[in-house]
């Protein structure tokens, strides 16, 4: 088997087509390990993750939790919130702290992109970027492309329109360099405020109609507003934004064709999907979060594979 | 003289354990012994060990199938995810698909594998295996049993043939199903890196 080239997840940018086809593969066995009574295997229980989240998460924590505990590592949590950071600690100090109390691989949530790396440089444990900022989420655009695949049978040549805040979001960066390697094509869709200035350089179609995205795409990658982290206001009203680029019934009803539905989650129902499209049979946002367990697994499993420490002489098997 | 010297060389660099007929009145004896305790299966199941060791339970199903005029209950059970030597070898395993759909609980469960050598792989296999229920009973059934090599106190109940080996050697399994124009089982000397491991 080919292992992974580097010894982090830091984004999607980094891996080749063959690294990810691996990790699915990969995936894939550790879905049906999750179909099973006992839905736990021991392969990492010699090894302790920190789960380090500087930014608000349910999802991607929970399942990242949830998959180093079916691999049986030990696993320790902490957030911001009621931490030492606010009395002044730098993030390499903190990091470090945790380091020295043995840990081996580092699950990092952080509001500065580019804060993985910088730890990356500095530090010998494995990590794995959950999201750094509005740069790169590497695990959920593995696990959409493996959800598509999954669907699909392929990634290759399918259409996938990204519609919302693409400016703030980490999701569509991350799904638009994973889809291009695995051959599917991509659109952006939003309003003109909230596409990044010169991102048709990275080889997407850009569209500011969502009917006409709708009617490109296979596939429909719905993000949210990411209110939080706009400062200024990008558009007039949520009513607005909700009455020109929210994705509802009547709209894909419009359409001569099935369009498959995915959103990272979390929903805010009614503005940029409406109940009924998010809960129909063409939505698979529940298959997304049941695949990120097991592609969380798969990325676990394989990083953990290159901890450098005892790979002793023992080659004998059968 | 000459000659001689030139067929004991080729001889000590490999050496056939099984050619095609043998192989076929191997497992239909292994199939015959199988009967004697399991008798016509009902309560029994047989798990064959990725990689390897599922051409063959499919072949001792198939022909269990013909002897008793019904299918035995068959999976496919991958063991990467519990091997002891995770970390420890150069070069990553990639792990197989696993499909068992039947409940073993409270079944008599034969595991198949090609090659018994140290006795790791069935150990996992166990460790797998207890994760789908408590199975009453679990057998060993395997080709060929490379003897006086265990690492763990592992014993085949049936095996096709007992062999002794050492260290350098390897066991080549090459089956019709693996691509191979007839089936043949070597013991070869093993070459630094040319046979996968």
């Amino acid at each position: 088997m080919e292992d992974l080239k580097f010894k982090h997840l830091l984004g999607i940018k980094e891996l080749t087509k063959e690294e990810i086809q691996l990790i699915f593969r990969t995936a894939s066995h550790f879905k049906e390990i999750l179909n099973r009574p006992i839905k736990k295997v021991p392969s990492l229980r010699d090894i302790t993750i920190a789960n380090v989240f500087f930014e608000n998460s349910t999802r991607t924590k929970l399942s990242f939790e949830l998959a180093e505990k079916r691999l049986s590592a030990d696993v320790v949590n902490f957030s911001s919130v009621g931490s030492s950071l606010k009395k002044g600690e730098t993030l390499l100090d903190t990091i470090n702290n945790i380091l020295a109390m043995k840990v081996d691989m580092l699950v990092i949530r952080h509001a500065s992109p580019g804060a993985p790396h910088f730890l990356a440089k500095h530090i010998d444990a494995n990590i794995i970027n959950a999201g750094d900022g509005t740069h790169e989420h590497p695990t959920q655009a593995l696990l959409d492309t493996f959800s598509i695949n999954e669907k699909f049978g392929k990634v290759q040549a399918k259409k996938v329109a990204i519609i919302g805040d693409i400016l703030h979001s980490r999701v569509a960066l991350s799904n638009i360099f994973a889809l291009q390697k695995l051959g599917a094509q991509v659109m952006v869709c939003g309003p003109i405020t909230l596409l990044p200035r010169h991102i048709e350089q990275l080889d997407v179609k850009v569209e500011l109609d969502v009917r006409k995205a709708l009617e490109w795409c296979d596939i429909a990658n719905v993000l949210r507003i990411q209110l939080e982290r706009q400062q200024i206001k990008y558009f007039p009203s949520l009513r607005e934004y909700s009455l020109y680029y929210g994705i509802n019934k009547k709209l894909l009803d419009g359409l001569d064709k099935e369009i498959t539905i995915m959103h990272p989650g979390p929903i805010n129902r009614g503005i940029e999907i409406s109940s009924d499209v998010a809960d129909s049979e063409h939505s698979i946002i529940l298959n997304q979060v049941e695949n990120g367990v097991a592609i969380r697994m798969a990325i676990l499993y394989l990083l953990a594979a290159k901890q450098p420490d005892y790979k002793s002489e023992f080659t004998k098997n059968t | 003289m000459f000659f001689l010297y030139l067929h004991n060389l080729r001889r000590m660099r490999k050496r056939l354990l099984f050619d095609e007929p043998l192989l076929k009145i191997t497992i239909h004896r292994l199939c015959e012994q199988l009967i004697e305790n399991h008798e016509d299966f009902s309560n029994s199941v047989i798990i064959g060990l990725q990689p390897r060791g599922i051409y063959l339970a499919q072949r001792i199903a198939n022909h269990l199938e013909k002897l008793l005029k019904r299918k035995p209950t068959m999976g496919i059970l991958d063991t990467t995810f519990y091997r002891d030597d995770f970390r420890r070898r150069d070069k990553s395993i990639e792990a197989s698909a696993t499909t068992i759909n039947f409940a073993i609980e409270r079944k008599k469960v034969i595991l198949v594998d090609d090659v018994l050598f140290t006795g790791r792989t069935v150990r996992s296999a166990m460790d797998a295996m207890i994760h789908f229920g408590r199975p009453d009973k679990i057998e060993l059934l395997v080709l060929i049993d490379r003897m006086y090599s265990r690492d763990v106190p592992v014993e085949a109940t049936y095996v096709g043939r007992k062999v002794n080996t050492i260290e350098s050697q390897k066991v080549l399994v090459e089956l019709k199903e693996q691509g191979s124009k007839e089936d043949k089982i070597w013991l070869v000397k093993k070459l630094k890196s040319k046979w996968k491991t």
